[in-house]
């Protein structure tokens, strides 16, 4: 997996789960997609690991999504995505982020073929989690994301 | 809703005043405090994490935030999960910002004991709050702080009111005394119930319903909601404080209806508090409170983490060598000393607040 550079580390802004503050992440799912009861599990998942879900659910924009990251100052964007639309949604979500002059990860989980994993990753997405990612993987890959690693 | 003129509340001056104490403040506190006083939403949610992680970062918001504090109206809402609490928290706000308030929500949810792990979903009911022009929404897990929770939700409250809003309202599940607390530590406690909660005998209890000044039994188009109002009038009835009888509304929060009345009772309240001592007194209590929390997290701290001679005493006492009175006597002595230690921290906060 390859994410991009390490989030800016000001005065306060680093979220290390070592030093005990829970990374705060932002659930959804964007657009016309109704299927949510992968994003249900994956916050539960989340949970369990000792994250802070802020949980949005169905429906959102890019816009919803973003206003919720800057009012609860979350560290990463978890997407469900089960529409098909992941090469034109996921890329939208990098844009609208890096357009507002943040640099909150965005982690994509859903159903994402293989070929088009590439394409995710060279415009910007953290990482996509597919059907058989572990629930020590999910957490794993939310928390490198909120730390800036690979 | 008919809006009175003097329900509104007066435009507050959107910069703050510099005071000169900006060498305590970690760095861009200060900055950060300016741009959320000018309604950037980012610097916002920022303060609003360094207050909720606490330490000299929380401090130095809380100098900034408490010299503008005290505009905002605070209301509390609380109640059984699943009551409706939060679609009636979206109501209130979006009826409040039609008539022209700022509104912030605080919304509280329990981080889970085993992994401190939580899911934050009230914003899955809040549609205002995805629209444009909507009011701040913040959720805030409990994490697993005893005394902690209380007091970085009473500094979150103080942070949204010193920075314009005009109604803050602080949303928590009735389920803990901590969040109960909070809810109380409002100027106006909500209190939501749904029909069916439990018959008369339930409502004289002690408890969650003595806190209320305003009731609302939502989900009003189920059946029972007149006997749970009726249930409600009729522990009313038999008595109430300082000469306000908390009114029951009845509402449907998905719909809608009942909301501009509840909107209407918040305001009567207000009125209430603002035409006697009543706020005054109110707030008064609400400080001496805070700083019995805060006093109440070292001793917390002493007992739990005990320095070398605190544990020498208890060691004393379970030797049968030294009352445990007596032991209490001294810790109170060594209580100094870890404030001292933390001095640095608190005497910041402290030294402000002597306006």
């Amino acid at each position: 997996m390859s994410g991009p550079a390490g989030r800016a580390a000001g005065p306060g802004t680093e979220r290390d789960p070592q030093l005990g503050q829970p990374v705060r992440v932002v659930l959804a799912k964007l657009g016309l997609d109704g299927h949510d009861r992968g994003l249900k599990v994956v916050a539960r998942m989340l949970r369990d690991a000792g994250l802070e879900v802020i949980y949005l659910g169905l429906r959102q924009t890019a816009e919803s999504i973003l206003l919720a990251v800057e009012q609860e100052d979350a560290d990463v964007i978890g997407l469900s995505i089960h529409n098909g639309g992941h090469l034109t949604l996921a890329p939208r979500m990098v844009e609208a982020v890096r357009t507002a002059g943040l640099d909150t990860p965005v982690v994509v989980g859903g159903i994402v073929p293989e070929l088009d994993l590439e394409r995710l990753r060279t415009a910007g997405v953290f990482a996509v989690l597919g059907p058989g990612a572990s629930a020590t993987e999910v957490a794993h890959t939310v928390r490198a994301a909120a730390a800036g690693r690979a | 809703m008919i809006a009175e003129p003097a329900a509104r509340p007066e435009p507050r001056q959107a910069v703050p005043t510099t005071h000169d104490e900006s060498r305590h403040a970690p760095g861009d506190v200060t900055t950060l405090f300016e741009r959320a006083c000018n309604g950037d939403r980012r610097a916002l949610g920022r303060l609003l994490t360094y207050t909720e992680r606490g330490g000299p970062g929380a401090d130095a918001v809380a100098v900034a935030a408490l010299p503008l504090a005290g505009g905002a109206h605070v209301v509390g809402i609380t109640g059984a999960p699943g009551v409706g609490k939060s679609t009636l928290t979206d109501r209130l706000a979006q009826i409040a910002t039609d008539d022209g308030w700022r509104v912030a929500i605080l919304a509280v949810d329990p981080s889970s004991p085993l992994t401190g792990g939580a899911i934050l979903g009230d914003r899955v009911r809040m549609v205002s709050a995805a629209a444009p022009g909507g009011p701040f929404v913040r959720s805030m897990a409990s994490r697993g702080q005893s005394g902690g929770l209380a007091l970085a939700a009473l500094a979150a409250v103080r942070l949204l009111d010193a920075t314009g809003h005009d109604l803050v309202i602080v949303e928590t599940v009735g389920i803990g005394q901590v969040e109960v607390d909070i809810a109380r530590t409002a100027d106006t406690t909500i209190v939501a119930v749904s029909p069916g909660w439990g018959d008369a005998v339930q409502a004289n209890k002690a408890g969650l319903l003595e806190m209320a000044d305003i009731f609302v039994v939502n989900k009003a188009d189920r059946a029972g909601a007149s006997d749970a109002r009726r249930d409600l009038e009729y522990m009313l009835d038999l008595g109430h404080r300082d000469g306000w009888r908390p009114p029951v509304a009845l509402t449907v929060a998905t719909t809608g209806d009942g909301a501009d009345e509840l909107f209407k009772h918040v305001q009567d309240h207000r009125h209430h508090l603002r035409d006697s001592s009543a706020l005054a007194d109110r707030r008064a209590r609400h400080v001496a409170e805070e700083v019995r929390r805060h006093l109440h997290r070292w001793v917390d701290e002493l007992c739990e983490h005990p320095p070398e001679r605190a544990a020498a005493l208890f060691a004393q006492v379970a030797a049968g060598r030294l009352a445990p009175s007596a032991a209490a006597r001294r810790l109170a002595g060594e209580l100094g000393k870890l404030s001292d230690r933390d001095g640095e921290t608190a005497e910041t906060a402290g030294e402000e607040t002597e306006v």
